[in-house]
């Protein structure tokens, strides 16, 4: 790593390895950073070294995972993983830790490619020991290559459920059951986005078998289901739930909860990149041109993290990134630039055709993410209940940032990743505004824990100047 | 819009601490008050502090003042119906070397001698028994029992709640564009229209003196951006709010177990698009002294750093004091970062001054014509 790069990627998921593989080959130089010591990113975690001896059950898009890490290996850009990088300043220069040391890199241009993270799944006891994301048991397999046990239960609802259960079932492991929440309605709205999706690179066809796979095994399956709730004390017994006009338990070694995606944009938001609400996907996306380029001069997003359209849209996002960088860094012309869009951006089209259906289908139902049980935890970190939350809206809080600093709702470790959505729509449902008039919360450096002994590796001698200011002791105005 | 907003007794440009407290004090006084704030109550400084609710190493001139401030704080319930999380265990300063001890002790008689005894030397045991976590070197130090700290935020809410509890305005993002009087009357422009009022007070904090300037008052103030960094949760390692000698360091363990380090280290800021940057290399600096006079911080791990927006007189000390050029208008801004402790009696010497022309704090040394004069 050197003190200064071209061109700097955060992440080496899929959108961050296409931008640097074909960054490099235009003649950039090119640092990836990335908290993973190998590429790959969540989608593609530990993809040079599946830990599952059988790839099958992974499926064949991760295999495309490999090809993307094989040609970003090849190529010249450098790869500095294990590293978490907590601050982006303005002019770019970026503080990152490494092996517990504290240090900074520059770079001419930043590409902010942090992919996704799943959306908050606030339900009575969310919290308990037993009950996980459907997304963190998938990196347990993928990286360790541990999978659940018999009797898991999947609930919620979009892709990954679906093909986490597909997965344990070609892996050996019957779940429990699968509670689904799509209401009926989604049916109806997501039917007209479903010509387009039909014609959209086989991801219906893909979903449908998934589907129909789930349905062979004998799983019970549990449609349009409500009002979830996780019983337990210390840990989480069993899942309750409504289906079928009838209230259900379903005892379980371990609860999977998932209701898809939302950009992890935490670190774009520190940066004081422009977001703005997306009422379809019902997160915060950032404000990107056509090239991926925002109001902070030199930094650009792709990938999932500028909105979410799945991995291949990734890889597509992030080469169109890396040719504006390619031209402004005058390694090709705008002609050849725009040349060498026509095919990414064609191929981004392509992939982007299923998103309306997507995601009107897989929309979470209102239910599931503004908590009507006050005692629900929205804040897990501070252990800020959706009661709380309503209570200080109704005193007369309307700003997602003074609710942090009154309640502490998103000033814990997660700086917010795990409830500022959940935030933001109870605020705004009190209010009945929407949550684009409430605002984004504030993201403050580090947009990582840091240790201080990792921020003290930046005390390079000299003392700043503030210690040469007159002291109060000194005092000065003791006439008075 | 309530009575108090169509025509009110008194307009307050700027809702934080001091702009919220005016009103309740006005409130507790039956003279309806307007609250202008362009953000939200607490938004910059009010609201982002270190929360330090200290008089030590107060400059003298803001003794008095400090004092009665002190008095309020430990009834801060019975104001504000909010304990505002305060927490008095104790302010101490730490002497470093035997030379540091010798400026305390100067600075202990000084104190004294002005008429205040609220401070008591310690020695090296008598430090260590305060908190068995400092570091060895330290020789001893001084400490004023009934300081501490409290939530800023929480604080400056308790006082915007208050002040409406009792039928105060505050208009929350509304931007005061102008300010002018005639007839006996001033008329505050903003961007949502005009409001109208006998009295006018400028509580802006770091925007204060942008007010002032259209009065014909200029003043020397610069905008400072004091930096802090908090830690996540951790065992005890301080007990009272401490603070070194020589050096720079202000630094807490508040209930929740999260330590806030910080003293005054400045990053940049920028008070028209109100955004701050922060320097981590005088973060880091501010870390090391932390982890020198409490070597257990070095476990610590920081999840959040941030810089208020602040306005600092050329003198260090506020500027507390009628207009000079204009009849019926009042001034409270530029706290140099000394504000938050003093918020809940400054509001009241306001209200003192608005309702009875006077009060019995001496506030002289906080005249804003005193940089003309120098």
């Amino acid at each position: 790593m050197k003190a200064r790069h071209d061109l700097a990627v955060i992440g080496a998921g899929p959108a961050g390895m296409a931008a640097a593989t074909l960054a490099a080959e235009l003649g950039i130089d090119t640092l990836v950073l990335d908290e993973q010591e190998t590429p790959g990113g969540q989608i593609y975690r530990s993809v040079e070294q599946p830990s599952l001896a059988d790839l099958a059950p992974l499926g064949p898009d991760y295999r495309r995972g490999i090809e993307l890490a094989l040609a970003f290996r090849r190529s010249s850009a450098e790869l500095a993983g294990g590293a978490v990088v907590w601050q982006i300043r303005p002019d770019r220069t970026i503080n990152l830790t490494r092996a517990g040391d504290g240090m900074e890199v520059g770079a001419d241009h930043v590409l902010i490619a942090t992919g996704a993270m799943e959306r908050p799944f606030p339900i009575p006891g969310w919290t308990l020991p037993g009950v996980m994301t459907a997304g963190a048991a998938q990196t347990l397999m993928k990286s360790a290559g541990l999978v659940a046990e018999d009797g898991v239960v999947l609930a919620g609802c979009g892709p990954l459920l679906f093909q986490l259960a597909s997965q344990y079932l070609q892996a050996g492991v019957r779940p429990g059951a699968i509670v689904e929440t799509t209401p009926r309605g989604n049916y109806w709205r997501a039917a007209s986005g479903l010509p387009m999706a039909w014609a959209s690179e086989g991801y219906l066809k893909k979903g449908l078998a998934l589907l129909r796979a789930i349905k062979a095994s004998g799983v019970p399956f549990h449609r349009r289901a409500q009002n979830l709730r996780v019983l337990g004390e210390t840990r989480a017994d069993a899942l309750e739930f409504e289906s079928g006009g009838k209230t259900r338990w379903i005892e379980t070694p371990l609860l999977l909860l998932h209701q898809g995606v939302v950009p992890n944009a935490n670190l774009a938001m520190a940066t004081g990149i422009t977001h703005n609400w997306d009422p379809v996907q019902l997160c915060w996306r950032p404000e990107t041109g056509h090239w991926g380029g925002t109001n902070r001069e030199g930094i650009a997003v792709a990938g999932d993290g500028a909105g979410i359209g799945g991995a291949v849209a990734a890889e597509h996002g992030g080469r169109l990134a890396a040719l504006e960088i390619a031209r402004r860094l005058g390694r090709i012309t705008a002609e050849e630039r725009d040349e060498r869009a026509t095919v990414e951006r064609a191929a981004l089209r392509r992939h982007l055709r299923a998103r309306p259906f997507l995601d009107s289908l897989y929309r979470p139902p209102d239910a599931l993410r503004r908590p009507a049980d006050d005692t629900t935890l929205a804040c897990r970190c501070e252990e800020v209940t959706a009661g709380e939350i309503r209570r200080q809206a109704e005193l007369g809080l309307t700003d997602l940032n003074a609710l942090k600093s009154q309640s502490r709702c998103g000033m814990g470790p997660c700086q917010g990743r795990l409830c500022a959505l959940t935030a933001v729509e109870l605020l705004a449902e009190t209010h009945r505004v929407d949550p684009a008039d409430i605002g984004p919360l504030r993201i403050r450096p580090p947009a990582r824990p840091v240790d201080l002994t990792a921020i003290m590796a930046f005390d390079d001698g000299t003392i700043p100047p503030e210690a040469a200011l007159p002291k109060e002791t000194a005092a000065p105005g003791a006439k008075a | 819009m309530s009575e108090s907003a169509r025509s009110p007794d008194v307009i307050i440009i700027g809702g934080g601490i001091q702009g919220c407290s005016t009103a309740v004090h006005l409130g507790l006084k039956g003279v309806s008050a307007l609250v202008i704030e362009k953000n939200y109550p607490g938004r910059h400084a009010s609201g982002v502090n270190a929360g330090g609710v200290n008089r030590i190493g107060r400059f003298p001139s803001e003794l008095p003042l400090s004092a009665l401030s002190l008095e309020i704080w430990h009834d801060i319930e019975s104001l504000v119906d909010d304990d505002c999380g305060f927490v008095p265990n104790g302010r101490v300063k730490i002497a470093e070397s035997d030379a540091e001890m010798e400026k305390l002790r100067a600075r202990f008689h000084l104190v004294r001698n002005l008429g205040h005894d609220y401070e008591r030397l310690l020695d090296r045991h008598e430090l260590r028994e305060l908190e068995p976590d400092v570091a060895e070197h330290c020789v001893g130090g001084i400490v004023a029992p009934g300081c501490g700290h409290a939530n800023p935020f929480r604080t400056t809410t308790a006082f915007a709640r208050k002040a409406r509890a009792l039928g105060q305005t505050i208009l929350e993002g509304v931007r005061v564009e102008k300010v002018s009087r005639a007839a006996g009357v001033w008329t505050v422009r903003t961007d949502s229209g005009n409001f109208q009022a006998p009295v006018l007070v400028n509580t802006a904090g770091a925007w204060g003196d942008r007010i002032s300037a259209q009065m014909g008052e200029e003043v020397p103030m610069e905008t400072i951006a004091p930096m802090l960094m908090v830690t996540a949760r951790m065992p005890p390692v301080i007990r009272g709010v401490m603070g070194a000698t020589d050096r720079i360091l202000s630094i807490k363990q508040v209930p929740n177990g999260t330590v806030i380090i910080g003293g005054g280290y400045r990053g940049t800021a920028d008070r028209d698009a109100e955004t701050t940057v922060l320097d981590y290399k005088k973060l880091a600096y501010n870390a090391k002294i932390a982890t020198e006079m409490f070597p257990k911080l070095k476990g610590a791990r920081i999840v959040r750093s941030w810089a208020g927006i602040e306005g600092r007189m050329a003198d260090a000390i506020p500027v507390i004091s009628p207009s000079m050029t204009e009849e019926s208008c009042f001034h409270a801004f530029g706290f140099s970062a000394h504000g938050f402790n003093l918020g809940p009696a400054v509001g009241r010497v306001l209200s003192e001054l608005i309702n009875a022309g006077q009060t019995n704090i001496p506030l002289e040394a906080f005249r804003i014509d005193r940089f003309a004069k120098a």
